[in-house]
């Protein structure tokens, strides 16, 4: 018993030691990198000393994606869509602190903020879901869904480190629902509604390498120094009326979280006080499929623990030759 | 031609029936869920309390993750017996792979009745649609072949009580073949099971997501299937009154302790290769769930650590259920107790329709369960021992 059990052991010992090699070590080579921004690349640069909390992008996205609206319209700027819903894709949330006299400040001050998809470089959803209903566009990078490919797994929901798909529970019919980038305005010449409407030029649309350079420059100012800033895109050259460079956290959110996002946001109350989430540099969609693939591609892996199976069984199979324990028999 | 014969007795009992009324109860539930939506409003509450922030609740983490872990008992039985040649076990084959033949089925229409767009579930397995990069890919790929290899390796026992001799031959032929698929299949999917928390990232507290996830979740997977051995032949020795199998049962708890501590020891050793060993004892709310886990997954090796112990009957009973609880416990505490949704403060606890739809599945697979161990050839060829006279007819290979 003890040497069966000793030979046990070191059977067990060896094979999860060579699972845990493939697993651990896997080698450089093999590892998954974050993927690249795409080519043409387009996001939104969201500037919250800018942002008045207006809310007119809530009710634009509304529109634009023919969503409903909690009140009548006139009144809009009251929907009371205080989260991101399968009816809301995009919200403005408002920090506050303290007395919450200052704005842009984190003590005693208050900020507002953006949230709807980020439209990340390298996204968990895309990765986790197994039937391709998540897709990244590989030139502008948006990243959408297709309902009629969905299983309604809700795998992305769980996947995504900023909280954005957004599932019909209450429906048998259910879908997943979140910004596109109103990449379906694109062919009548309109971009994202959010930027296009925001009066501040808090919220622009653009290629994601002017909007990046957009905001070094910001970051690159000297607080209270006077400048105009790009409105709507940096495409169509509004501009806003001279104004005063904010105080910045030092910080371009998005820049390289979770491998980065084609939505940047600048600030001057530190990210987490947002509620935007601390993520590394490298994405968790990288790290995923570098297992999943130094342990399956091309199935070697499998093949070979597979014949040293069939060896084994096979040869029991034999040693018993058709006595009871050949089988189940 | 057969060593193996069915426990035999009457179908109907209060105790069926009493899990046929909780099997109607899901059945009422399930049909609410397809009707109006898996968040949709009954009579008794809403039929699951998932949200996005849990938007995979105990349909998931028990009917499936902790679910086909239960149903290890088959695979990790095939494993001591075809793989590392230890023919002893034998007896003990037939019983486990009727578990897990149900367990990895209902585990599988669970998912059915967990998915949004359950009409789409081909999509899956579809090439155009499948996304290989998907752990959830490999997972259900794996689990749909496993669910064909087990019904397979099972079928001659079908076979047999239908009278139909060729067809159990010509399947034990190829026995070899499926006991191997049937050994690789759940080290694939068991495994997967652990990587699916990778993606989600700092959403999963570090103390629990490591990408030795897939070797934590293979190791815990094959002690649920020794445990579930234990425990299920020490309850069916004693509801259907048959001998104990004790001195197998004793050799597989040093089995099962051997393979708990490697599994403590990789699990700890990765904690300090990442730095979280502080972490532990921050006096926390997860922290203290995580020490309740360790303290299970310890008690077995406690437990079986000496022979006389081991021999009781009641301690390996006990051994087993702590081991399961540990196990459990891993899995509900990396899914949903260690999980922290970006955004809102979203909560999660199981509504009660929610629970009477997975209490329900249990019922069913225990129902399924003494039906067929009645009816089919499962049990070792030994007399029905009724009252304790013959209760020394013990089985070879000791």
């Amino acid at each position: 018993m003890t040497v069966s059990r000793r030979n046990f052991l070191r059977g067990a010992a060896a094979g999860c030691t060579a699972a845990t090699a493939a697993v651990v070590a896997p080698a450089p080579a093999e590892a998954r990198g974050n993927k690249e921004l795409p080519p043409e690349a387009v996001g939104l640069l969201f500037d919250a000393t800018m942002c008045v909390g207006c809310k007119a992008c809530v009710v634009a996205c509304k529109e634009a994606n023919g969503l409903p609206i909690q009140v009548p319209m006139e009144r809009a700027y009251e929907d009371p869509s205080q989260a991101l819903s399968p009816t809301s894709f995009n919200i403005i949330k408002m920090y506050k602190e303290g007395e919450a006299k200052t704005k842009d400040v984190e003590q005693d001050g208050f900020s507002f903020i953006k949230r709807s998809c980020m439209h990340c470089v390298d996204p968990g959803c895309v990765s986790a879901c197994p039937v391709q209903a998540m897709t990244k566009d590989a030139k502008t990078g948006v990243v959408s869904y297709n309902a009629d490919a969905c299983i309604g797994c809700r795998y992305c929901v769980m996947a995504c480190p900023f909280g954005i798909p957004k599932f019909d529970y209450d429906k048998a019919v259910p879908e997943i629902h979140k910004c596109q980038l109103c990449n379906h305005l694109w062919k009548e010449g309109r971009f994202s509604a959010c930027a296009d409407v925001c009066p501040t030029g808090a919220t622009i649309f653009g290629p994601v390498p002017k909007l990046l350079a957009e905001a070094k420059r910001r970051q690159a100012m000297t607080p209270g120094e006077v400048a105009k800033f790009p409105r709507r895109s940096t495409e169509t050259g509004d501009q806003t009326k001279e104004k005063p460079a904010a105080k910045y956290v030092d910080h371009i959110y998005g820049e390289k979280e979770g491998g980065g996002t084609q939505m940047l946001m600048l600030s001057g109350v530190p990210f987490d006080k947002l509620g935007l989430p601390k993520l590394p540099e490298r994405s968790y969609a990288s790290m995923s499929e570098t297992v999943q693939h130094t342990l399956y591609d091309g199935l070697v892996a499998p093949a070979v623990v597979l014949g040293g199976l069939l060896a084994a069984t096979y040869r029991s199979s034999r040693k018993k030759g058709g006595s009871e324990e050949d089988s189940h028999e | 031609m057969s060593n193996y014969e069915s426990a035999g007795g009457r179908l109907v009992t209060p105790v069926t029936l009493f899990l046929g009324a909780l099997v109607a109860i899901a059945g009422y539930f399930v049909l609410m869920r397809f009707l109006f939506g898996i968040g949709a409003e009954t009579p008794f509450g809403a039929v699951t309390n998932l949200n996005d922030g849990y938007s995979w609740g105990i349909w998931v983490v028990y009917d499936v993750v902790i679910g086909t872990g239960l149903a290890c008992g088959g695979y990790a039985l095939a494993l001591l017996v075809y793989v590392f040649n230890k023919g002893e076990y034998h007896p003990l084959v037939r019983p486990a792979l009727l578990a897990s033949v149900f367990g990895y089925t209902l585990g599988g229409v669970a998912v059915m009745v967990d998915l949004g767009r359950w009409w789409n579930f081909w999509h899956i397995l579809t090439p155009g649609y499948a996304n290989p990069n998907s752990v959830m890919f490999e997972v259900a790929v794996c689990i749909a072949l496993y669910i064909h290899v087990l019904w397979l390796e099972f079928s001659p026992t079908m076979f047999e009580r239908w009278g139909w001799s060729n067809a159990a031959r010509r399947v034990n032929k190829v026995m070899w073949v499926l006991v191997a698929l049937g050994c690789l299949f759940p080290m694939m999917h068991q495994s997967s099971l652990g990587s699916l928390l990778i993606v989600m990232g700092a959403k999963v507290d570090p103390r629990w997501h490591t990408m030795l996830l897939p070797a934590l979740f293979l190791l815990s997977a094959i002690s649920m299937g020794f445990a579930v051995v234990m425990f299920e032949a020490t309850l069916s020795a004693d509801g259907f009154r048959r001998p104990r199998e004790t001195p197998m049962l004793k050799k597989l708890a040093v089995v099962l302790s051997g393979i708990l501590a490697v599994y403590l020891g990789l699990r700890f050793a990765d904690l300090g290769w990442r730095g979280q060993i502080p972490a532990l004892f921050q006096g926390d709310f997860l922290a203290r769930m995580f020490w309740l886990e360790i303290a299970l997954f310890a008690l077995p090796i406690l437990l079986f650590s000496r022979a006389a112990w081991r021999g009781s009957p009641q301690v390996l009973f006990a051994g087993s259920v702590s081991m399961l609880l540990a196990a459990s416990l891993y899995r509900v505490d990396g899914f949903l107790v260690a999980m922290t949704p970006n955004g809102d403060a979203f909560h999660y606890f199981p509504s009660v329709p929610e629970l009477m739809v997975t209490i329900g599945m249990i019922a069913f697979e225990v129902l399924a369960y003494i039906v067929l161990a009645r009816v089919l050839p499962v049990m070792h060829g030994h007399a029905p021992v009724h009252g304790a006279s013959k209760a020394a007819a013990v089985p070879a290979g000791d």
